[in-house]
This record gives C-alpha cells, sequence and structure tokens, in this order.
C-alpha cells in the first residue's frame, strides 16, 4: 500500500517515490493523502509537507512556497515554485 | 603589394582572432550541454502545469466574471511585444532573428492600426528596436547581472507584465523568444501570453469526479499567474539554449574562415619572400656579372 508522490519545481523534478502518506497543508486546511484517495486539487498555503515514508516513521518535513497538489491515479503530485533545504 | 612585415602582422592578427572565436565556440558547447539540461528539467513542471490548466479551463466557463487574465480586458487595441534577446553578442544571427520576428509582427499589428508596446528582455535586441520605435518602448528588463536568467528573472518579469496589465497599459502581450530545434536550428517564434491562451485538456481524463477546494475558479485565479511565468521561464531557457547552440555553430564557422584566411595570407607571404629572394639573388648575379 504505497501512494506515488511527486515533488515538481519549475526548477527540477525534486521527488517521485512511493511513500505511506503525506500531510499537505492546503489553504483551507491541512489534508493528508493515503492510497487510494479520492481526485482533488487544491491550492497549497505556504509551509510545510509532511511525508511518511512507513505508517511509523517520523514524518520527514519539506517546506515549500508556492505550492498545488493534485491528486489523481497516478498518485499525489505536488506542484511548487520553491522548495527550501 | 604588402611588404613582409605588414603580412606577417596580418597572420598573427586573424590567428589571434582565431583563438578567440575558438575558445568561445567551446565555451559555448559546455554551457549548451548545461542549458540543455536546465530545459529538459523544467520540462515536467510545465508538462503538469499545463495539464492541470487544461483540465480546469475545460470546466471554467469563460465569463464577465471569470479573471481578466483569461478573458482579456474585452479589446485589442494596445499589443505589447515581449522581446527576448541575449546579453551577449558573438552568436550569430541570433538576435537578429528574434528581433526581427518580433518587428514583423509589430508592422502587422501597425497595419491593423493597433498601437504596439516593446518590452526588452536582454540587451541585444535594444539598439535596434531603440531605433525604430524610439517612443514605444515600454520598459527594458536587465538581465546582465544575473548568470543564467532563471526562474526568480521569469517571475520579476511575470510578475510586471501583470501589473501593468492590471493598470491597463496594454491589452494583447506576445512573447518573442527562439525555440531550441538543434545545435545548429533555432526557431525564433512568437506567441501570445496575455491573455492566457487556454491549453486543451488532455483528450481522455479519468472520468472519476475531481474535487476542487477552494472552487474551480479560485484555483485557476491562483493558477494563472503561475502558468504564466512558467511560460515565460520556458522561454528563456529555451533562449538560453539557442544562444549557446547559435553561438557554437556561429563561432564554428568563423574559425573555420580564419583558418581559410590564414592559408591564404600564408601562400601571399611565402611568395613575396620568395619573390623577394629572387630580386636579391639577380641583383648579386646582374652585379657580379657586370664587374
Amino acid at each position: 500500500m504505497a501512494l506515488h508522490f511527486e515533488l515538481v519545481t519549475p526548477a527540477k523534478l525534486v521527488r517521485s517515490e512511493d511513500v505511506h502518506m503525506v500531510v499537505v497543508p492546503g489553504t483551507e486546511g491541512e489534508f493528508g493523502v493515503l492510497q487510494g484517495h479520492a481526485p482533488f486539487m487544491s491550492t497549497i498555503a505556504d509551509g510545510a509537507l509532511k511525508v511518511y515514508r512507513t505508517e511509523n516513521a517520523a514524518p520527514e518535513e519539506i517546506r515549500i512556497i508556492g505550492g498545488f497538489a493534485e491528486v489523481g491515479d497516478a498518485g499525489l503530485t505536488v506542484l511548487a515554485e520553491r522548495v527550501e533545504g | 603589394m604588402a611588404s613582409l612585415k605588414e603580412l606577417k602582422g596580418r597572420i598573427n592578427s586573424v590567428k589571434s582572432t582565431q583563438k578567440i572565436t575558438k575558445a568561445k565556440q567551446m565555451v559555448a558547447a559546455a554551457k549548451l550541454r548545461k542549458a540543455q539540461s536546465a530545459a529538459e528539467s523544467a520540462r515536467p513542471y510545465a508538462a503538469r502545469l499545463a495539464e492541470v490548466m487544461g483540465s480546469l479551463a475545460s470546466k471554467v466557463t469563460v465569463s464577465e466574471s471569470s479573471p481578466k487574465l483569461l478573458a482579456g480586458t474585452g479589446s485589442d487595441q494596445v499589443h505589447l511585444l515581449v522581446v527576448a534577446n541575449s546579453d551577449k553578442g558573438l552568436c550569430g544571427a541570433f538576435n537578429a532573428n528574434i528581433v526581427k520576428a518580433a518587428r514583423l509582427k509589430a508592422k502587422e499589428l501597425e497595419a491593423q492600426g493597433k498601437t504596439v508596446l516593446f518590452y526588452l528582455v536582454g540587451r541585444k535586441g535594444r539598439a535596434v528596436i531603440r531605433r525604430e520605435y524610439p517612443k514605444q518602448i515600454a520598459h527594458m528588463f536587465d538581465t546582465t547581472e544575473v548568470r543564467d536568467p532563471g526562474f526568480t528573472e521569469a517571475e520579476r518579469i511575470a510578475d510586471e507584465l501583470v501589473a501593468m496589465y492590471e493598470a491597463g497599459k496594454f491589452d494583447v502581450a506576445h512573447l518573442f523568444y527562439s525555440k531550441f530545434r538543434s545545435a545548429l536550428v533555432q526557431e525564433p517564434t512568437g506567441q501570445q501570453i496575455i491573455p492566457v491562451p487556454t491549453p486543451k485538456a488532455a483528450a481522455t481524463q479519468s472520468e472519476a469526479v475531481v474535487e476542487y477546494e477552494p472552487d474551480e475558479e479560485e484555483i485557476l485565479a491562483a493558477l494563472l499567474p503561475r502558468y504564466l511565468k512558467t511560460q515565460i521561464f520556458g522561454a528563456l531557457l529555451e533562449n538560453a539554449a539557442s544562444e549557446q547552440g547559435a553561438s557554437m555553430t556561429a563561432m564554428d564557422n568563423a574559425t573555420r574562415n580564419a583558418g581559410d584566411l590564414i592559408g591564404k595570407l600564408t601562400i601571399v607571404y611565402n611568395r613575396t619572400r620568395q619573390a623577394a629572394i629572387t630580386t636579391e639573388l639577380i641583383e648579386i648575379i646582374a652585379g657580379a656579372e657586370a664587374l
């Protein structure tokens, strides 16, 4: 049960991997995406994505600016203007 | 006929020119690889964003209330031509071609009675356009201080354009740059960027109902400026790759021409030298015989 997660910036494809869950800071509240999430699009407030590689692992945080998230059949795609760290 | 010393000087000066063109060619080749890979790594983002825009635009109907960037100002009297050039020369007809494409468009628009304004990016196109349209340059965006125009510059250009657009300074914007086909072929291109032409929706998207948060229109409004930035960024990258490609070809030609010229000059030099020796010999022999 893995979610395919992609993080893309104009400069490059930052991440493309299978993870357990990603918590995204949407403009209207945080939401977590697991595998099999319904198709969904949302703008993202500037903040940190929390990437859970496995169910109990500590989350890895990726700070992004100017983001947009799309959940489709292929998994979660986050488009960000900038990624920090 | 030129003296021996003069010829020698000329050969030397062509030789040093050749050294410069050869160095520039090698630099361009190295930079081309970098620029190409930068253009390639920008593709996924642009493709994804275009996809999203396409699917969004197909769901939102363009109306009075939709964002101005999509719907337009309702008139098309004032056209802004954004011309992206390079800062450095030594790249053949690269800049000239872009400027030519822009001027053609400007003439066409003026023939239709529209007002044309210019927004210049990069240093090289300025002189030509300033000479022909001295009062129609809206702004010159300076990229001389940055090494490789990147997303930050694209962002600033897009922000300025949007600000000008909102202030009602123009109705339609076209972007002129050179599309990179290969190291040998660069294609000057013009495309409309404002109002944003809606990308075509992917033909077969999943049938599932997509949820939007906030709603479609707000997302679209948030994405439009971003889409514009991406387009400008893409154009800057294509331009950078084209510039290096054009530079490489031009410098290769120049190096070869210099080689030919050196060959020719050397032949003339040798002939002159021989003629001088022969004359000297004849003089000596004639002198000896006269005794």
